[in-house]
């Protein structure tokens, strides 16, 4: 009994600075639903950025020039970067790496289903970086506001870096919207495959969505999954009509009444399937980060033996 | 198989000279050496840093949220501000 209302007086008080806008830290008491919804979210964070390696690792050989190249190599280190971040995040919550590592592998804990799409064509490269980082930056500029003060900080670095990446990306499309027929062509047929998953990656609609109340309530959240896929509608269509491309939805058009571009209806099957494990590159994704954490074990162990030998031998000739 | 994991380190930055290392986040490292190339690598690939100070994070001390009250005899002590004092406008800035 006074243990319940301990915790409700906690929760209280907890909920009581999060409406104050002060950011909750690491050893400061916390609902265990908080935590553990953090955990997640975080976590599935952190694997996202780091399975996002490999459909862009796919084109670091294959770059058309080494401008390309050495750009493209340097957003995929700032992806290992930003899971790391996040992973350091999420660590402060009271889990470790081992068991972070351990729910990707194991498929456990999910990451964001715009890498299960394979990325085709260099134009696929470009398309990521407009609008697939383009997209996930609506969502990170909002998390750089978020009630946990390591995720919050962690945002405000990955922000920081993220507008290279998008910036890139359209770089390499607007070389190829003044290239030939050819690349015009491969241009729009990636924007053709690349907007719906982009529009997709804000997640189920708000009438769908299980844990936006609660999130939104802790501030976790700060803006619902519909508004931001608006936003993100709205910042885009320029920057399409720009390129000559066109978005693959016949019912986009301004909406002068709201002041929004109204847009079509998002197939909820083909985003469910995928998060259950049928893209088309679920598997491959998967079997090629086991492979690598599987390759990698015996440098793990052979870092860590060599550093306890050196350190015995230290310790040694300090008696001695 | 008996796998060790790699210690946490927490690692401070300072960002240009004139200012104090802070704290920018943890991170995985066997020893001391690789927990300062790590730490270049994962927060200083922008120039961000001239300087960085890894410690494990087994080694940090901290207060608990909880023992507020040791901030407490601070709080009453108002006279430890300038704005404590009055001072008449023609005295000018002090």
């Amino acid at each position: 009994m006074t243990k319940s209302i301990n915790i409700a007086k906690l929760e209280a008080r907890f909920q009581a600075k999060v409406d104050a806008e002060q950011k909750i830290e690491p050893k400061d008491w916390m609902p265990e639903a908080y935590r553990k919804t953090l955990i997640r979210q975080i976590s599935q964070h952190a694997h996202s950025e780091v399975v996002g390696m490999l459909p862009e690792g796919n084109w670091i050989l294959r770059a058309p020039s080494l401008r390309r190249k050495v750009a493209l190599l340097a957003k995929v280190q700032d992806e290992a970067g930003h899971g790391l971040y996040l992973y350091s995040a999420a660590e402060t919550l009271g889990i470790n790496r081992d068991e972070l590592f351990e729910q990707l592998l194991t498929g456990k804990a999910k990451y964001s289903s715009i890498f299960n799409y394979p990325t085709q064509t260099w134009a696929d490269i470009g398309t990521v970086g407009w609008l697939v980082d383009g997209a996930a930056i609506m969502n990170q500029v909002m998390l750089t506001r978020t009630s946990y003060g390591p995720y919050a900080r962690a945002m405000v670095r990955i922000c920081k870096e993220e507008s290279f990446h998008q910036r890139q990306g359209y770089e390499i499309l607007l070389a190829l919207s003044q290239g030939t027929e050819e690349q015009r062509k491969m241009l729009q047929d990636a924007v053709n495959r690349w907007w719906w998953p982009s529009l997709m990656m804000f997640g189920p609609s708000d009438a769908e969505s299980t844990h936006s109340a609660q999130s939104m309530a802790w501030k976790i959240k700060r803006k619902s999954n519909d508004q931001l896929r608006q936003e993100f509608v709205d910042a885009t269509v320029r920057q399409a009509e720009y390129l000559g491309v066109t978005l693959p939805d016949p019912d986009l058009k301004w909406n002068e009444e709201r002041g929004h571009y109204d847009f079509g209806k998002i197939n909820w099957d083909e985003f469910w399937a995928v998060v259950k494990g049928r893209g088309p590159c679920n598997k491959n994704r998967l079997k090629t980060r086991r492979k690598a954490h599987e390759n990698g074990a015996w440098v793990r162990e052979a870092a860590m033996a060599h550093a306890e030998k050196r350190a015995a031998r230290q310790k040694e000739e300090g008696i001695a | 198989m008996d796998k060790k994991s790699w210690p946490l380190w927490e690692v401070f930055i300072r960002s240009k000279s004139g200012l104090q290392h802070k704290h920018v986040g943890s991170l995985h490292a066997v020893d001391a050496q690789m927990a300062l190339e790590n730490a270049r690598d994962v927060y200083t690939r922008r120039n961000e840093g001239l300087s960085i100070w890894v410690i494990p994070s087994s080694q940090i001390v901290a207060s608990e949220p909880e023992d507020e009250y040791i901030f407490e005899a601070a709080k009453s002590k108002v006279y430890r501000h300038p704005t404590f004092y009055d001072i008449p406008d023609e005295v000018g800035h002090m």
